[in-house]
């Protein structure tokens, strides 16, 4: 089946290019769309940036940016595209590039057209256009020229009164289950029978959820990957279910969709999942894909151990349920059959008492990886640590829980001599690696370090903890 | 003639806030760079193979296996370069293709030539290559060591250092180091080569010296610079990245095509393109002082060591910028400033915005801060008495007096317009009721020399058309990399004609245009090609003043051009009229134009001379947090005031300033490049290597431009350079992150703290200076 979508307004029917081609490349050699950049081919600079635009479930329109470095071909089947070509009405400029031209927020201009795509997606949502928006919105571009301070005047500018908007007829475009070449396959099927089914003929085939992370594979490395299953249609993996004890994600709900109840519930996660790559990393990445890529830094998989989650992993034979922390069984290894996929992730929510905290250390703020992360799951009552549960990323071979650490805590008086005397406890718990993102010292020393912060932070103690809070 | 500028009846003039003429292009993605061109059919793309080993004799180069496959068109290696394999910008034996030896991991020993991308990419994975290792060097000490130098080692002296220093009644001696940086323009490196008639060959190179471009291409050719056009419309940045690296691309791309009679690309992708192309040097000093109880400083030996790389470069050129910036804004009676050029295997280090002028300031910087916490004074105290004077106390290192020295009016003034000392109580308050946080202050001034180090370079052209319906076409020598040169200069050629800047068409720039070019390089691209500019303009207009003096039966000199149009009295015409007429009256509508930097000279051997026209001078005061658990900082504000002269256009100005800024906050801050021990480097995209973000600018970042502060020697209409400068400023925050640090050892300690400031260096030095105060020790 060829892949059909609207590009700029236009319809697109392409049958024939590797499903593994990138969308950027697309776009500039086969559609001549030069406008739309590659700075980076691994989705961290968002030269690429194009948006797609969709219809909620009360059909507002969502426009969402996305790297087009990372995307495959197939993966725009269904939607509207819209690139910097098509933003402009003749020659009216859109408000964005109209703000950026005025506050001279362009120099070299390489880097513009992502911007203006970020800042594009960012003036359609209507969002109020805070600081704190604004970063978070264009964190996933980089400029090398302006130093970034026309470009958030620009979206102060622009952004922050744009009325809900319908995304139009050409909308209603159906996604098809699977787009072939002679030796490349790409499946998106749309329920979970078939994708079990399409699994286990296919064990040795990628699972896409989003391709935030294999994206990287066919973008950069140039793999002509030749069977990929993507899951982000399978109707049973985009559920989100409340309870009074449990929030279960399906596992090809995207960061974006879980946030808001995220925030809600675990707010402390909330703040670290806005550190995860970008928005467009975020637009695209899964919890499922998170976990299911097994890194060992991947910043939601510490969190989730700590707050004692559960993955639902399913199969033709069925479900089971695995807890996190021995789903991962070596470095980028799990437990997944070869015919299992990770269907949902199961939080328990805090009971009361319970406070979750997650810190993150890395060279840049945003959109880095983590040298080291740290979760906890603790209850204070008495002034004693009633229950805790600790894990860290980046100092092992898989995230992974700090016993020693926790039994050293558990009991003990909450207080700043309490956490002081972790130290040693860190230290048999973890032996980290030395790499380019940090040393073995350094990861040991800021380990326990953060259970002062924790300690500061949980505390009465009125002590500011947060250098970007400061 | 370089007075006028200041009618603002036209749109566009000089001194106004002029929109970047490709603003538009830009935001709506219409702004063409070199791979963004129409494909011509046949294109083939290049790509190199290149050594995995940091050092190793080249045995064998197989080529076969990857010939065989699908569309591979070639398998190049050195051998087959027709003419020289050198591309040496200053020295020779800088090859293109390795050959015998590959001295560094990236380095290019093959080219594959292939129909797509693809198909070369997975060629060069099967061109087989025999190695055998050899011992690297691959650190800055070890080469110092050995005296393992890619260029004679310069010493810069002045007086009797060693007697002053042992002769002062104090003395403190330390070291320091500061990381290298990668450019990381947003747009990587690309060529694109067109094979013409007669070997010629055209080449779009993404460069900032498309006559070095040129040359390169030639020589590795074997053909003469007449058959090599080279042209760059703009660039994707540049920052020093594209002064020289450009002609390795292009020469790739140029042999390509050579050898295969098609169009070639060669365009880099990031991780090549940090592996394989060099960057800022990294520097290891020492240094020793003797200074009196004032902190004055009587005697002084520096040792600059930094990293060549596997060439030397432009690194002969770097390092004396070094030299002639060890100063910065202080005076050094007995001085020896001693620069090695260390021979490693790693990419060879280039030219990047600042020209090591940074490092030299950099170095004298802790100096200075070291005094003050001997002789437990503000180190503001410190710089006040070294400051170079106004009538004595004047002359640098290297011999030039300073005349226009405004740095203490210039520092004095900042501080009292942020009101300096109340700030350092509120940081003192801050820390006194924080236990996690901590903060940190401090002033950084800048004094930077603007020209060439090298005297000849310092020349530009230009080439200007008027068309008989009055629209202008503008070339120069200088490239466009977003600092708004192009738009700069136009101003200065709508100025001349009183013409709007809607009618004057910035053209690319190309080597058949404007020959012998130098690169826009060292801040000087508007000083330079604006002043050719107006050369160009101003030859025209007199022509056609002449033309109008006939017409209207006046004297020549009672024509006024003003407003678009051409005025004798109340008689007038338009410009437009007025060209036509030019035109009936054979008189030419064309005109060169040339500009050399007067006064300037330069000794290479004995390191003296004046090889500055002027200075520019700058301050900036930041304000930073630490968190002393993680070493996290943040800038939580900087204020900044910056000589621009009387600014060709502030808007770019600003622009300049803050970029600049920001770039040198990167540097010094988040911006890490870290090597394996087997010489590989493992930060070689933007997942791994860290430039700043949106978020990591100052929440409150205050930028001024000195008022009233016309240069005092005549460049374009009194502006200064304004490109490299500002970059240093961002050293105010690595000192406020030392600040911070040094407040935890109670301000006489000296902070272990190298740069960038990560927060693994952060926290290590908070580790180590705590330990140290709780010892006891100092």
């Amino acid at each position: 089946m060829p892949v059909q979508f609207n590009l700029n307004g236009v319809l697109c029917v392409e049958d024939g290019l590797p499903p593994t081609t990138s969308v950027l490349d697309y776009l500039r050699q086969h559609k001549g769309k030069t406008g739309t950049k590659e700075g980076c081919a691994e989705g961290d600079c968002g030269a690429c940036t194009i948006v797609l635009a969709r219809e909620d479930e009360s059909g507002t329109a969502i426009y969402e940016a996305v790297n087009s470095c990372l995307l495959m071909l197939p993966q725009l089947d269904g939607a509207n595209v819209v690139t910097v070509e098509g933003i402009a009405d003749a020659d009216t400029l859109d408000p964005v590039q109209a703000a950026m031209v005025e506050t001279d927020g362009t120099q070299c201009g390489f880097c513009t057209p992502g911007f203006i795509m970020a800042l594009y997606a960012l003036r359609k949502g209507g969002e109020k256009p805070t600081d704190e928006v604004i970063h978070e919105a264009l964190a996933g571009n980089l400029c090398r020229c302006t130093g970034y301070t026309p470009i958030v005047a620009a979206a102060k500018k622009a952004c922050g009164n744009a009325p809900p908007d319908v995304v139009g007829a050409r909308a209603t475009l159906v996604p098809s289950s699977s787009y072939a070449t002679e030796n490349q396959r790409f499946s998106a099927p749309t329920s979970l029978e078939d994708l079990a089914a399409l699994r286990a003929a296919n064990p040795s085939a990628h699972l896409l959820a989003g391709g935030t992370d294999l994206g990287i594979l066919t973008s950069k490395e140039r793999q002509p990957l030749p069977e990929i299953i993507s899951t982000v249609h399978v109707e049973e993996l985009l559920e989100i279910t409340e309870t009074d004890d449990y929030l279960e994600l399906g596992a090809a709900v995207t960061y974006t969709r879980a946030l808001p109840y995220v925030k809600r519930l675990y707010p402390s996660l909330a703040t670290l999942i806005t550190r995860i790559g970008s928005r467009q990393i975020r637009n695209m990445g899964t919890f499922g894909g998170n976990i299911g890529t097994a890194s060992p830094i991947g910043d939601t998989s510490p969190c989730l151990i700590a707050l004692d989650a559960t993955v639902i992993l399913h199969s033709l034979s069925g479900a089971r349920s695995v807890p996190l922390e021995d789903f991962f069984i070596g470095y980028r290894e799990t437990c997944l059959g070869p015919s299992e996929f990770i269907k949902a992730i199961h939080i328990p929510k805090l009971s009361s008492g319970q406070a979750f905290r997650a810190y993150k250390i890395s060279k840049r703020y945003d959109q880095d990886i983590s040298s080291v992360i740290g979760a906890y799951r603790v209850g204070i009552s008495d002034n004693k640590v009633a229950s805790i549960r600790v894990a860290f990323g980046g100092m092992a071979a898989t995230p992974k829980r700090a016993s020693a650490s926790e039994a050293a805590l558990a009991g003990k008086d909450w207080t700043e001599e309490t956490v002081l005397a972790v130290a040693a406890a860190v230290a048999e718990d973890f032996t980290p690696l030395s790499d380019h993102r940090a040393s073995q010292a350094y990861r040991l020393r800021v380990a326990e370090n953060l259970f002062v912060r924790l300690y500061r932070d949980l505390s009465e103690f009125e002590d500011l903890t947060d250098v970007v809070a400061a | 003639m370089t007075g006028g500028g200041d009618t603002v009846d036209i749109r566009g003039a000089a001194h106004a806030k002029v929109k970047h003429d490709s603003a538009v292009r830009h935001v709506t993605g219409k702004a063409i760079y070199i791979d963004d061109m129409p494909n011509v059919p046949g294109t083939l793309e290049a790509l190199f193979v290149t050594s995995p080993h940091a050092h190793a004799r080249i045995i064998s180069i197989d080529g076969a296996r990857a010939l065989a496959m699908a569309g591979v068109h070639a398998v190049l290696t050195a051998e087959d370069i027709p003419g020289h394999n050198d591309i040496a910008p200053v020295f020779s034996e800088e090859p293109v293709l390795a050959s015998g030896t590959a001295e560094y991991v990236g380095h290019p020993v093959a080219l594959v030539v292939a129909e797509t991308y693809d198909m070369a990419f997975a060629a060069a994975k099967a061109v087989r290559v025999a190695y055998e290792p050899l011992e690297p060097v691959l650190s800055i000490q070890e080469a110092l060591a050995n005296k393992h130098y890619t260029f004679p080692e310069q010493i810069m002296e002045r007086g009797d250092p060693d007697g002053a220093i042992e002769g002062a009644v104090n003395r403190v001696s330390g070291r320091v180091s500061c990381g290298g940086q990668d450019h990381f323009y947003l747009e990587g490196q690309v060529a694109l080569a067109l094979p013409g008639e007669d070997n010629d060959m055209l080449v779009y190179s993404s460069t900032q010296h498309p006559s070095e471009v040129q040359h390169g291409v030639a020589h590795v050719l074997g053909i003469a610079s007449n058959q090599v056009t080279v042209e760059v419309r703009r660039m994707g940045g540049g920052f020093g990245g594209k002064e020289s690296q450009p002609t390795i691309i292009a020469a790739a791309a140029a042999l390509a095509a050579h050898k295969t009679g098609r169009p070639a690309k060669y365009r880099m992708r990031r991780d090549d393109d940090m592996v394989v192309t060099g960057k800022r040097h990294d520097f290891d000093f020492t240094y020793e002082v003797g200074f009196d109880h004032d902190g004055r400083i009587e005697g002084i030996d520096v040792v600059m060591a930094m990293r060549s790389g596997n060439v030397a470069d432009l690194s002969s050129g770097v390092l004396a910028r070094a030299l002639c910036h060890g100063d910065n804004c202080y005076y050094l009676p007995a001085v020896r400033f001693q620069g090695y050029p260390c021979k490693t295997n790693t990419v060879s280090n280039t030219a990047f915005r600042g020209f090591r002028g940074p490092q030299g300031m950099f170095v004298i910087e802790v100096v200075l801060e070291h005094i003050a916490r001997e002789l437990g004074k503000p180190v503001e105290d410190i710089r006040s008495v070294n400051y170079y004077g106004t009538d004595d106390r004047n002359t640098t290192p290297y011999g030039q007096t300073i005349k226009d020295n405004i740095i203490a009016e210039l520092t004095e003034s900042l501080k009292n317009a942020i009101d300096y000392d109340r700030r350092v109580g509120e940081v003192e308050r801050f820390n006194a009721h924080q236990t996690s946080l901590k903060k940190g202050i401090a002033l950084m001034p800048v004094k930077f020399g603007v020209s060439f180090n090298t005297p000849l370079l310092n020349q530009a052209g230009a080439l200007v058309h008027v068309f008989t319906d009055g629209s202008v076409h503008l070339n120069h020598g200088g490239t466009e990399m977003g600092q708004g040169l192009f738009t700069k200069v136009a101003q200065v050629v709508a100025t001349v004609f009183q013409i709007d800047i809607d009618n004057i068409k910035i053209s690319s720039t190309r080597t058949d245009k404007v020959p012998n070019t130098s690169a826009t390089a060292a801040s000087s691209g508007s000083d330079l090609n604006g002043m050719a500019a107006l050369n160009a303009a101003e030859t025209i207009k007199d022509r056609m003043a002449g033309v109008a003096a006939d017409h209207f039966e006046v004297a020549a000199n009672e024509i006024e051009f003003r407003q678009n149009r051409v005025y004798a009295g109340n008689e007038s015409l338009s410009f437009a009229a007025l060209a036509q007429m030019t035109w009936a009256a054979r008189e030419s509508l064309s005109s060169t134009g040339y500009y050399k930097t007067p006064e300037i000279n330069w000794d290479a051997k004995t390191l003296t001379g004046n090889p500055f026209y002027y200075f520019t001078y700058g301050a900036c005061v930041s304000e930073v947090v630490i968190d002393t658990l993680t070493g996290e900082s943040r800038v939580l504000r900087a204020d900044i005031l910056q000589d621009c002269g009387k600014s060709l256009n502030p808007s770019v100005d600003y622009g300049q300033i803050e970029g600049a800024f920001v770039q040198g906050m990167g540097w010094l801050t988040s911006e890490e490049l870290v090597w394996d021990d087997g010489g590989r480097l493992l930060t070689h995209g933007p997942s791994t290597y860290k430039i700043p973000g949106s978020r990591d600018v100052p929440p409150e970042l205050n930028i001024h431009i000195l008022e009233d502060a016309p240069n005092r020697v005549p460049t374009i209409f009194r502006s200064k350079a304004v490109g490299e400068p500002p970059l240093m400023l961002a050293l105010a925050v690595y000192l406020a992150i030392r600040d911070a640090v040094g407040r935890l050892g109670g301000g006489r300690l000296m902070p272990v703290l190298n740069a960038p400031a990560t927060p693994e260096a952060i926290l290590t030095a908070v580790d180590d200076i705590r330990r140290r105060a709780e010892a006891g020790a100092k």
